[in-house]
């Protein structure tokens, strides 16, 4: 085990040893506009996300997580990003990244990146399911415009990008996980180039920042 | 703080610290013909004696190396031929499936060299049957080996047993005894072994010390590292002597306090589970309580994630370790409980506390408090109920 893994920014540790805007109640005491749960505990990972929505909104949001520090600490981050300044509004929330998480932690070790995922995954199934339950299924987004990678199975390049962000650091794991180019085989080439930037981008730094992609 | 890691790694033993300063002038190199080289050699070989003593076996038998990790490779790199680089490798070697990573890793290298392997799958206790054993043995065999106390869960295989069936068909028998040393009496003139791996800071020695024990008549093997002559031509390189001294003071140390520790460990183990399972549920023991080592304790602790434990804990000064994958990096959680045949989460929500010398009643105390409290909160927050 490698010590560096438990680098962790003063925020962060804040963020975990304190969490903040945890659901303590019982969740139909707490009548949600729109709740969001997205992981599996195989993965040592699951995310509940519980949002309350006024004007369009983000009035309230508390969660609940199995994860470790890494997923705790960037989902009260997001709690709190979300909320503050009277809320942000659904549009604003929907295109919240990890990396804006990461940014706001002041960073996260490299390997535990992919621990920090599953709580703005869990925050747009939340506000889809507000759209869901208030006759707004128009505004859910259609599938994003990223350009497909692997035309047998349809894979995008942010599906190569959100797999390195969850841990893949090689094609062979990337291909077992998704099997894209194990049909006729003509993205393996421009695959591996991507992994190998993803990877570049996200795991070279002790602690990756997140700033890249700060707008 | 409050150290119950000591399957990772133990403090220096204060007789092990006054012994490595009382050596620190003795720079000599026991190879040397000359008094300051002799003087050196004298205290080397004592060390051996004890440890052979210690062991039950003769001071030839013991190769010292660098750990246990170098004890595994030497044995396993030479287990079916000459050694690890001969192109004509061939032959088969049957381990476990809860082996450490300097054996599994090791095998899995021969087995790209047309080596088959079997991996002989623990119960769900955490146990390998010898009968399972026995029924992997092909004529081909070339060696057996399963680790003495397994690492994580503590579990005690039956050693002695598939040792026995091993030398019924004449197939080498290794160990990796790394945990058992110092904790359970092991005597080589009753345990029908080849040869045992053992490391010396898992028992109070710094890192970087460890030995091979090769018998007497055991099949030849390949040193790792080739130079000079230096432990009977099986490993090179001029001797860690202030290492081996250490190891010898750190043996005889266990001579002395072993029997006590055991009796003060199990109870101090005992008392802590017992804290824990009677104030919070769902709490899983993992590997067979009756056959297991006296200072580990892995637990499960459903619906929560090992490395939050683990850093909560950090912080009211208790250290442990977690079979959970985010303490490693991986995506995967241990191998050593998914053997156990049960779900991945389990795995997942993990905790090893093992005790050591140190350890005080006081500190199983205050270990059972936080750990309550830990996972009362971490469930609080917890969106599986």
């Amino acid at each position: 085990m490698d010590g560096s893994n438990w680098n962790y920014s003063d925020k962060v540790k804040e963020h975990f040893f304190h969490p903040k805007n945890i659901l303590e109640i019982d969740e139909k005491e707490y009548n949600a506009d729109g709740v969001g749960f997205v992981g599996s505990p195989a993965c040592g990972d699951m995310m509940k996300i519980f949002i309350k929505v006024k004007d369009d909104k983000i009035a309230d949001l508390k969660w609940q997580t199995f994860g470790c520090a890494s997923a705790i600490g960037s989902t009260s981050m997001l709690s709190v990003m979300v909320t503050e300044n009277g809320g942000m509004s659904l549009d604003d929330a929907w295109k919240l990244t990890p990396e804006m998480i990461i940014n706001k932690l002041g960073g996260l070790p490299p390997n535990k990146i992919h621990c920090s995922v599953l709580g703005d995954k869990a925050l747009r199934e939340a506000i889809k399911d507000h759209y869901k339950r208030t006759g707004q299924e128009d505004r859910i987004p259609k599938d994003s415009k990223s350009r497909v990678i692997c035309e047998c199975l349809n894979i995008t390049e942010d599906d190569i990008r959100m797999e390195v962000l969850e841990g893949v650091k090689d094609f062979k794991t990337l291909q077992e996980r998704t099997k894209l180019g194990t049909m006729c085989g003509k993205c393996v080439d421009t695959a591996k180039t991507l992994v190998d930037f993803y990877v570049g981008r996200y795991y070279t730094e002790e602690i990756y920042s997140g700033k890249e992609e700060e707008k | 703080m409050i150290y119950l890691d000591n399957s990772a790694t133990t403090p220096i033993h204060p007789e092990v610290k006054k012994t490595i300063i009382d050596a620190l002038d003795l720079f000599g190199n026991p190879s040397s013909m000359h008094t300051t080289g002799r003087e050196v050699r004298a205290i080397l070989e004592k060390s051996r004696k004890d440890i052979a003593d210690f062991l039950n076996c003769e001071s030839s038998e013991i190769i010292f190396t660098a750990g246990a990790s170098e004890a595994n490779n030497t044995v396993l790199k030479s287990a079916t031929n000459c050694c690890a680089f001969c192109e004509n490798n061939r032959g088969h070697i049957i381990t476990s499936n809860i082996e450490h990573p300097s054996v599994l890793n090791t095998v899995s290298c021969l087995g790209k060299k047309n080596v088959d392997i079997s991996h002989i799958k623990v119960n769900k206790l955490g146990i390998i049957d010898p009968a399972d054993v026995e029924a992997a043995i092909r004529p081909d065999t070339m060696m057996i080996s399963i680790m003495y106390i397994n690492n994580e869960i503590g579990t005690i295989q039956p050693i002695k047993e598939i040792a026995e069936i091993a030398r019924k068909h004449n197939v080498p028998m290794h160990t990796d005894a790394v945990q058992a040393v110092g904790k359970i009496p092991i005597d080589l003139q009753k345990l029908p072994v080849d040869f045992l791996s053992m490391s010396g800071h898992k028992i109070y020695a710094p890192k970087g010390i460890g030995i091979l024990f090769k018998r007497k008549n055991a099949k030849n093997i390949c040193p790792l590292i080739v130079g000079g002559h230096q432990e009977n031509s099986m490993r090179a390189g001029t001797e860690n002597t202030l290492g081996i001294i250490a190891l010898g003071e750190a043996i005889r140390q266990c001579k002395i306090e072993m029997l006590e520790n055991k009796e003060r460990i199990t109870a101090l183990r005992n008392k802590l589970e017992q804290g824990i399972l009677s104030k919070l549920d769902k709490v899983r023991i993992n590997g067979d309580p009756n056959k297991r080592v006296y200072n580990i304790s892995n637990l499960s602790f459903t619906n929560i994630e090992g490395e939050s434990i683990l850093l909560r804990l950090d912080m009211h000064g208790i250290m442990v370790s977690t079979g959970s994958a985010c303490s490693t990096g991986s995506l995967e959680p241990s191998y050593v409980i998914t053997s156990l045949d049960v779900d991945p989460e389990i795995a997942h929500s993990s905790i090893r506390f093992s005790l050591g010398r140190e350890t005080t009643e006081e500190d199983i105390d205050k270990t059972i408090e936080a750990v309550v409290e830990t996972i009362t909160f971490l469930r609080k927050i917890s969106p599986i109920k």
